[in-house]
């Protein structure tokens, strides 16, 4: 189908964006690379009445080292982040996670920070995200405020974003591990993962696993010893997952259980 | 600030395959309508609208995008290329194009302008792919008919693999 009616607005500055937000609220949503929120609008199930087109300002399309950080601009594509010459060294879990991203299509337009905006419970870069402990930087007219991931994303498609804030940013922590790893399971390679798993190796050799597809938002452990199985029977216990048209809590259980301690042991290996 | 209201038309401009073309658009006009309604380049198709078949494809700037999920208010000043610009002015067909006939790597057609768009762009930053990497592009194309044999077939003869 086609998109309702819309006013279209294309700022050339974070400020015009925010005092636009500021005016319009809930009524206003914020396009970047529209590979979420263009699919839902022209199925009908985004309605804005005010579409704010970001994909061009200067100040949001950067990629900027900050020493123990990485921020990506709200602006920058999934693609170039995953061009970027210093991804594999200081993001090695980005690395590996982005190719899962989409299709190579999709990711030619789609945004880091507008998948993490959409806040999908299966998604890459919020689970990348949430497992490596980043940050969302959020801005408004009443200022800055920079929330954690967990904190961020507070369940299925929903965010603790408020309705006059812009996500200017996201901030990937610079980890020393080599060990990375990320799989999941879909139905067709670049579709909405039914169980995605990320781990990375702590510079004391214990990992953190990083769950998405099982609840509303990732689910981040972290793996100490040898006791994978039994960490993720706990998550198994506790998540349950759940029912969509794709998957069955059960099958989603069982993917869980069988994709983690792959995934975990992949991340050892390539530390080693 | 670049600001059109829901029910104003406003004309843009941009270059389609190496043209400089304008015309006008309303806010909610996707690039794949507005390509075909407005600017007569029907060699794109519009499948699913809904950014997951790909034979909305089309290269801005160069990068392969659906244009289904793109507003044509996003390609204003931008530069879109279509399958139509892929063949010679005298109708001869590109190596990519050559490779598709020469396979039989399509029967209905509808899908194949996306998936050569899709392609153009990727063998151009990577032209010696190997066969998982040209599998993940195409995974994000969609057709219904002949199957993927044909087409694999083809993008292995257009990089020169056997």
């Amino acid at each position: 189908m086609k998109p309702r009616p819309f006013d279209y607005a294309r700022p050339e500055t974070v400020d015009e964006v925010t005092a636009l937000l500021a005016e319009y609220g809930d009524e206003a949503r914020i396009l970047a690379g529209g590979q979420s929120l263009m699919a839902m609008m022209n199925l009908r199930l985004a309605d804005p009445a005010v579409l704010i087109d970001i994909a061009r300002i200067e100040e949001l399309s950067h990629i900027r080292d900050l020493g123990d950080k990485i921020e990506v601009g709200a602006a920058v594509t999934q693609n170039r982040l995953l061009a970027w010459p210093g991804l594999k060294a200081k993001l090695p879990l980005l690395a590996v996670a982005l190719p899962w991203v989409g299709h190579f299509q999709t990711r030619n337009k789609g945004t880091v920070c507008g998948s993490v905006a959409h806040a999908d419970p299966s998604s890459e870069i919020p689970l990348s995200l949430a497992t490596l402990e980043g940050e969302v930087v959020l801005r408004s007219k009443r200022g800055e405020r920079v929330l954690k991931a967990s904190q961020f994303q507070v369940d299925m498609l929903t965010t603790a974003r408020e309705g006059d804030e812009l996500i200017t940013a996201v901030r990937f922590p610079v980890k020393p591990s080599p060990g990375a790893a990320f799989r999941e399971v879909a139905r067709r390679h670049g579709d909405f993962a039914i169980v995605a798993v990320a781990a990375m190796i702590e510079a004391d050799g214990s990992a953190r696993l990083g769950v998405g597809g099982m609840a509303g938002t990732p689910v981040v452990r972290a793996v100490t010893g040898g006791n994978v199985k039994d960490i993720v029977e706990g998550m198994i216990a506790e998540l349950e997952g759940y029912e969509d048209l794709h998957a069955s809590a059960e099958l989603r259980r069982d993917l869980l259980r069988n994709l983690a301690p792959l995934v975990v042991a992949e991340a050892h290996k390539c530390a080693a | 600030m670049r600001r059109v209201n829901k029910d104003q038309k406003v004309r843009i401009s941009l270059t389609l395959n190496g043209r400089k073309v304008s015309a006008e658009t309303e806010p909610r006009t996707l690039l794949c309508d507005f390509l075909r309604h407005s600017l007569a380049a029907t060699g794109t198709h519009v499948g699913c609208e809904h950014g997951v078949c790909g034979c909305c494809t089309v290269q801005i700037d160069g990068a392969a995008v659906r244009s289904c999920l793109t507003l044509a208010m996003q390609v204003e000043g931008r530069d879109v290329r279509t399958v139509e610009s892929l063949a010679g002015s005298d109708g001869k067909l590109n190596k990519l194009q050559q490779a598709f006939q020469n396979n039989h790597a399509l029967q209905c057609g509808f899908c194949t302008p996306g998936i050569l768009m899709s392609f153009t762009d990727f063998l151009s930053r990577n032209p010696k792919p190997t066969e998982d990497e040209l599998r993940e592009v195409l995974s994000g194309h969609i057709c219904r008919c002949t199957g993927y044999a044909g087409i694999m077939a083809a993008l292995k003869e257009a990089v020169g693999a056997d």
